[in-house]
């Protein structure tokens, strides 16, 4: 009653009228972890020593061998192409020429996208396969990649904190995360616009649901789907970046620590070592996904 | 039996084509159908049954159905109600590995847009239905090889399809579905999409090919000529309702309704029809007025092109024999007239 003789509750949104989400969460996320603590432990430890072998792998190897691989997977994944070998191969080369210590930091930061990027497969590819199938499945699962674009990518970061602690592993959950949704729709849109005729012909001649993926819509979906890894790789790059403030280490930590330091020149230095990273990474990705495609419908 | 038998098909597209069905079976339009619940009719109590070794050509308008038709022989589409029984199976009774596996064996399809695989070489896409069926892999690059020269396409084998020109293209669809020797063929508005001299060019291998495979073929046009062309028996469809099946012959010289009338009244009789159709019967012809002197033999399935010159221009006299020989009927100026003018 009291409400209706006095209004002044109209004028700024009063303090009871307000759901408690954040305390729900906060409670709902500690009994979460307390129970299923050990789950999150188990994957951290292989996350991590997926990550630590690979990176010592790299680092171990002469840098002169690992540009050398870069140039001739870009060789062969290019269908070839002289001009992108090279140029590739001068972007790598200029990443450790820049700084030193970025090449080691380099490695570090693909290391991490490499592992993010391999579970973004893992789980992408399948899901834009189902979502393709079904109509149900895909108005269920749009919203949620809507959500998981849509979500500032910090706010990844801090469930991730507390699941798996500082580090790496945050990041590449972080990463996945930010990064999947792109694989996922265009994989679904890559299925989605393979030609009806052709899918009838292969039905036609009694073609298995298998058979008819992997044989003729998987094949014809591929320059959407390498256009998928080729977003989900500069995705995962800039989330890897970002995830240098919870104390991930790479090129990012560099940028942060010129920031920290108002060091213009050290900003600049580690920021362009991180676009020539994202040149490589991106011309590897494209360069394949356009060479099936060029296949598929020559110039006449 | 047929070969092929569609009883009473129905097939209602839209969210629920059962409850629409009582409404389609007590005679509603398709106009009325989609005007009162969304739902699209695509074949209206369609009966008919193919032969063996015949080319039945399915003849229509864009929309009519034609296209939905074919594809429940194959079960491509399921039927709302009917049955389509083909070597007196029940295709609808079949369970998913069933069809798989008929399909595999009985028959095979071609396209309107040819269907081919873009990432497959020219010999890959002719060994496809092979491949599926697991044949071993130099068998059926062997049997796929003999297909490509018989439509004559050697040389072209490790090409990719978008590198050929669409009759080419055709040709590889054809070989395609030859290569696993079906009984049945589909064909759905296979040659539609090539110009008029390779479409020619393609209906006469057809009936080459045909002559010496003797395959049940079921082909689907738009284009009349075609369908007279190469059918031997036309069933036309009208908004999903088969509204006549014959001989060539009939459906141009008895059309069933306004609509037939429509479709044949440019048709060049001159080449469709045979001498046996038009000719007078031997025992109702007055052959006191027929001058030996002029008269001529032809076969009774001499298509009356060839007869006009003679006829008209040496006023002569044909006389119709069967293959035995034997005199069957004749052929004046007038039974000719007759035949080319005819209307009901």
């Amino acid at each position: 009653m009291e409400l209706f003789t006095d209004l002044s509750w109209l004028n700024d949104w009063p303090k009871w009228l307000d759901i408690p989400l954040m305390k729900w969460i906060n409670d709902g996320f500690k009994v979460f972890n307390e129970e299923y603590g050990i789950y999150f432990e188990i994957v951290n430890n292989f996350l991590l020593g997926a990550i630590l072998s690979l990176k010592k792998f790299l680092i171990m190897m002469p840098w002169p061998l690992v540009i050398a691989l870069v140039v001739a997977i870009v060789f062969f994944s290019s269908g070839r192409k002289l001009g992108t070998t090279v140029f590739v191969g001068i972007c790598t080369f200029f990443i450790g020429f820049l700084h030193p210590k970025f090449w080691d930091k380099a490695i570090e930061t693909t290391s991490i996208m490499i592992i993010g990027i391999l579970i973004c497969i893992i789980i992408g590819i399948p899901l834009g396969i189902t979502m393709s199938r079904s109509n149900r499945v895909r108005n269920a699962i749009l919203p949620v990649l809507d959500l998981m674009q849509t979500i500032p990518s910090f706010c990844y970061l801090i469930p991730g904190i507390m699941l798996f602690g500082l580090g790496a592993v945050p990041a590449i959950i972080a990463t996945v995360i930010y990064a999947v949704p792109p694989l996922v729709r265009l994989t679904d849109l890559g299925i989605t616009l393979v030609d009806t005729e052709v899918i009838e012909a292969a039905e036609a001649f009694g073609a298995s649901k298998k058979q008819k993926l992997l044989g003729v819509q998987l094949p014809l979906a591929l320059p959407n789907i390498m256009q998928g890894i080729n977003q989900c790789t500069m995705m995962a790059l800039a989330m890897v970046v970002i995830a240098s403030m919870i104390g991930t280490r790479g090129l990012g930590d560099e940028v942060l620590l010129g920031l920290q330091q108002l060091n213009v020149g050290k900003a600049t230095e580690a920021g362009l070592a991180i676009v020539l990273l994202a040149i490589v990474l991106d011309r590897i990705t494209q360069a394949y996904g356009k060479k099936i495609q060029d296949r598929n419908s020559p110039p006449k | 039996m047929s070969k092929i038998e569609v009883n009473n098909i129905y097939k209602i597209f839209g969210p629920k084509p059962e409850q629409v069905l009582p409404m389609v079976k007590d005679g509603a339009s398709k106009d009325q159908v989609l005007e009162e619940t969304g739902h699209t009719v695509g074949l209206d109590n369609v009966s008919l049954s193919i032969e063996e070794g015949e080319i039945f050509v399915c003849m229509g308008l864009s929309g009519s159905g034609k296209s939905t038709l074919i594809r429940h022989i194959n079960r491509l589409i399921d039927p709302t109600s009917g049955e389509v029984i083909v070597n007196n199976v029940d295709v609808c009774s079949l369970d998913e590995k069933e069809i798989l596996d008929f399909r595999k064996k009985t028959m095979s399809m071609v396209f309107q847009r040819f269907g081919l695989f873009p990432h497959k070489t020219i010999i890959e896409n002719v060994a496809y239905g092979l491949e599926i069926q697991e044949v071993p892999e130099d068998q059926r690059i062997e049997i796929a090889q003999g297909q490509i020269n018989a439509v004559g396409l050697e040389g072209f084998e490790h090409q990719y399809p978008a590198q050929l020109s669409g009759g080419m293209q055709q040709r590889v669809g054809l070989a395609r579905a030859l290569a696993t020797d079906p009984q049945i063929l589909l064909m759905d508005e296979a040659f539609s999409a090539l110009d008029p001299l390779i479409r020619s060019d393609m209906q006469n291998q057809l009936v080459d090919l045909q002559a010496k495979l003797k395959k049940t073929i079921v082909f689907i046009t738009h284009d009349l000529d075609e369908s007279l062309k190469l059918g031997d028996h036309i069933g036309i469809l009208n908004g999903g309702r088969l509204v006549q099946v014959g001989r060539p012959e009939d459906i141009i010289l008895n059309p069933a309704d306004d609509y037939v009338k429509a479709f044949v009244k440019d048709v060049n009789r001159s080449k469709v029809l045979r001498a046996k159709t038009v000719m007078t019967k031997l025992d109702k012809f007055d052959k006191s007025s027929i001058n030996p002197s002029s008269t001529y033999k032809y076969d009774e399935n001499t298509y009356i092109e060839d007869l006009l010159p003679k006829v008209l221009k040496d006023r002569s006299t044909i006389e119709v024999i069967n293959n035995k020989g034997t005199t069957t009927g004749f052929i004046t100026s007038d039974e000719l007239s007759l035949a080319l003018t005819k209307t009901k």
